[in-house]
């Protein structure tokens, strides 16, 4: 792999508000077809790494390159053309609750705009198989799903254009152990199948392992430790074993 | 020691001086926002059917409040004058007065006012919860901007809406005072409309045209403004919503001035 071009490459990204540091100096490197977790606790810069990657947010410093393309002081129109390799799995699912699930699922491709909706419902079923729905909710509003079947609705439309690289959002939060599992098993497959490179931010362990070839630890704006999956539970760090045990005391307060 | 009550002394002006640069810097941003707005809606994709929905919304459903708004306003303005002209024999005055208040100052405003009470409000809140569940930010992920297909059909659905509206508030409006003075004060019906039509001249029509114009254009950036930079929850809608409305009365209010002065002073 060493001699091919990194999917994803940060460089030193940093990024304050009003004064307040959250990445101070990322670096992280992913690999095509690799899936990287990062994991930290709340308000470690998580989400706001993922945003940079985007272009929804634009670091202070650093570079973020995507297939070798810089992305950070991008033209308006460059970084639209880079966002169309990624989707993206919001922690709430983010569906448009004016819309029904054959709309949502098939916005990326329809940019939003009326099309032939014979057509769309079909690509809306086929996205929907992927990720284990029935056609029948076809018609019905996001908030008349479960919060687990809107999780994988909007995966579903996250998928339907086909992009290269998926981001994760804290796929797993605020479902239950099974449910969770069923998108842990959807995300392994997506990847394994498909060969998308997928990037997740969690803070649920057992995602973590499950999900990821490689876990980042993401403190204090750094990142502080990452190797692979295997790993995760002897690291040798202090940081990484008070997080992944979940103790109150240690080095992280 | 002098040098604490140096500091307490220009305490205050640097105070004043914070407050004159934020609002300077919330003005810049705004003028970004809007100018962002409308180039971008200028060049493709297109969101035609977007604008259409807008139009609905901002125009046909804002239909009812704004007939009642002008025929109540009308006929409370003829009554007012007769009352008032009736001390010095000036009762005749009254078809000139409603249908140059109502043209001038009136219809726009009232027109503006209640709009922005019924749309800024709605874009802001609509908008803000977009912003908190992360919708806005879905948009971008796939392939759509949030400015095309969100922000600019409001803009210009505004700006092409509230003339509409004005221009039958006006109408509405006239009617209302012809309907008091009619039926209730005694005015001859045929005279009271020539009388009306003599006053009303094609340059306070175009005056009210481009007043209507304007608060338009302000109903919309006002709610698409503080909606597409809400933070915080919950609690974070609400506030873009009451700063949407404030805002949009504020800039109506100031602007009718301002045109006014321009076009009298």
């Amino acid at each position: 792999m060493a001699d091919s071009i990194p999917k994803i490459q940060l460089a030193d990204v940093a990024k304050s508000f009003a004064g307040r540091v959250i990445l101070d100096g990322v670096n992280l490197t992913i690999d095509p077809g690799e899936s990287v977790a990062i994991i930290g606790g709340s308000g470690t810069g998580k989400s706001v790494t993922l945003k940079c990657i985007l272009g929804l947010i634009r670091p202070d410093a650093g570079s973020i390159r995507i297939d070798g393309e810089e992305m950070v002081g991008a033209s308006a129109r460059q970084a639209d053309r880079l966002r169309q390799k990624f989707g993206m799995l919001f922690q709430g699912g983010a569906l448009f609750d004016s819309m029904p699930i054959w709309r949502n699922v098939t916005f990326g491709l329809t940019r939003g705009r009326v099309g032939d909706s014979t057509r769309l419902r079909r690509i809306a079923t086929e996205n929907l198989e992927r990720v284990g729905l029935d056609s029948k909710i076809l018609n019905l509003r996001p908030g008349e799903l479960s919060g687990g079947m809107q999780k994988r609705v909007a995966l579903a439309r996250a998928i339907a254009p086909r992009p290269d690289i998926i981001f994760f959002d804290e796929p797993t939060t605020g479902l239950d152990p099974i449910r969770a599992d069923v998108i842990n098993d959807l995300i392994v497959s997506l990847v394994d199948d498909l060969g998308v490179t997928a990037l997740t931010i969690t803070h649920d362990m057992a995602s973590a392992r499950k999900i990821a070839h490689r876990v980042a630890m993401l403190y204090q704006g750094r990142i502080i430790w990452h190797g692979p999956r295997d790993r995760l539970y002897d690291s040798g760090n202090p940081y990484v074993n008070q997080f992944v045990q979940g103790r109150a005391d240690g080095p992280i307060q | 020691m002098t040098e604490g009550i140096a500091i307490q002394i220009i305490r205050p002006f640097a105070a004043i001086g914070a407050a004159f640069i934020s609002v300077l810097a919330t003005v810049g941003r705004v003028a970004r926002f809007a100018f962002v707005a409308l180039l971008r809606g200028l060049t493709p994709p297109y969101y035609p059917a977007r604008l259409f929905a807008q139009l609905m919304q901002i125009g046909w459903y804002s239909l009812p409040v704004v007939g009642l708004t002008a025929i109540f306003t009308g006929a409370a303005l003829a009554q007012q004058t007769f009352t008032a002209g009736s001390r010095f024999n000036a009762t005749s005055t009254v078809p000139a007065i409603v249908v140059l208040g109502m043209v001038r100052e009136l219809g726009p405003v009232l027109v503006g006012l209640m709009v922005a009470g019924r749309v800024s409000s709605a874009m802001a809140a609509e908008l803000g919860t977009m912003r908190v569940t992360e919708q806005l930010d879905a948009l971008s992920t796939l392939n759509t901007d949030p400015y095309r297909y969100l922000i600019s059909p409001r803009l210009f659905a505004s700006v092409i809406a509230l003339p509409v509206l004005v221009l039958l508030a006006n109408a509405i409006g006239i009617l209302g005072g012809y309907g008091i003075s009619v039926y209730k004060l005694g005015f001859n019906g045929v005279s009271y409309l020539d009388v009306t039509r003599r006053f009303l001249e094609s340059s306070d029509i175009a005056m009210a045209l481009v007043k209507a114009g304007v608060f338009g254009f302000s109903i919309a950036l006002m709610g698409c403004y503080n909606g597409f930079h809400t933070g915080g929850g919950a609690a974070g809608v609400g506030k873009a919503t009451t700063d949407a409305v404030v805002s949009a009365f504020i800039l109506i209010l100031l602007s009718n001035l301002i045109i006014t002065l321009v076009a009298f002073g």
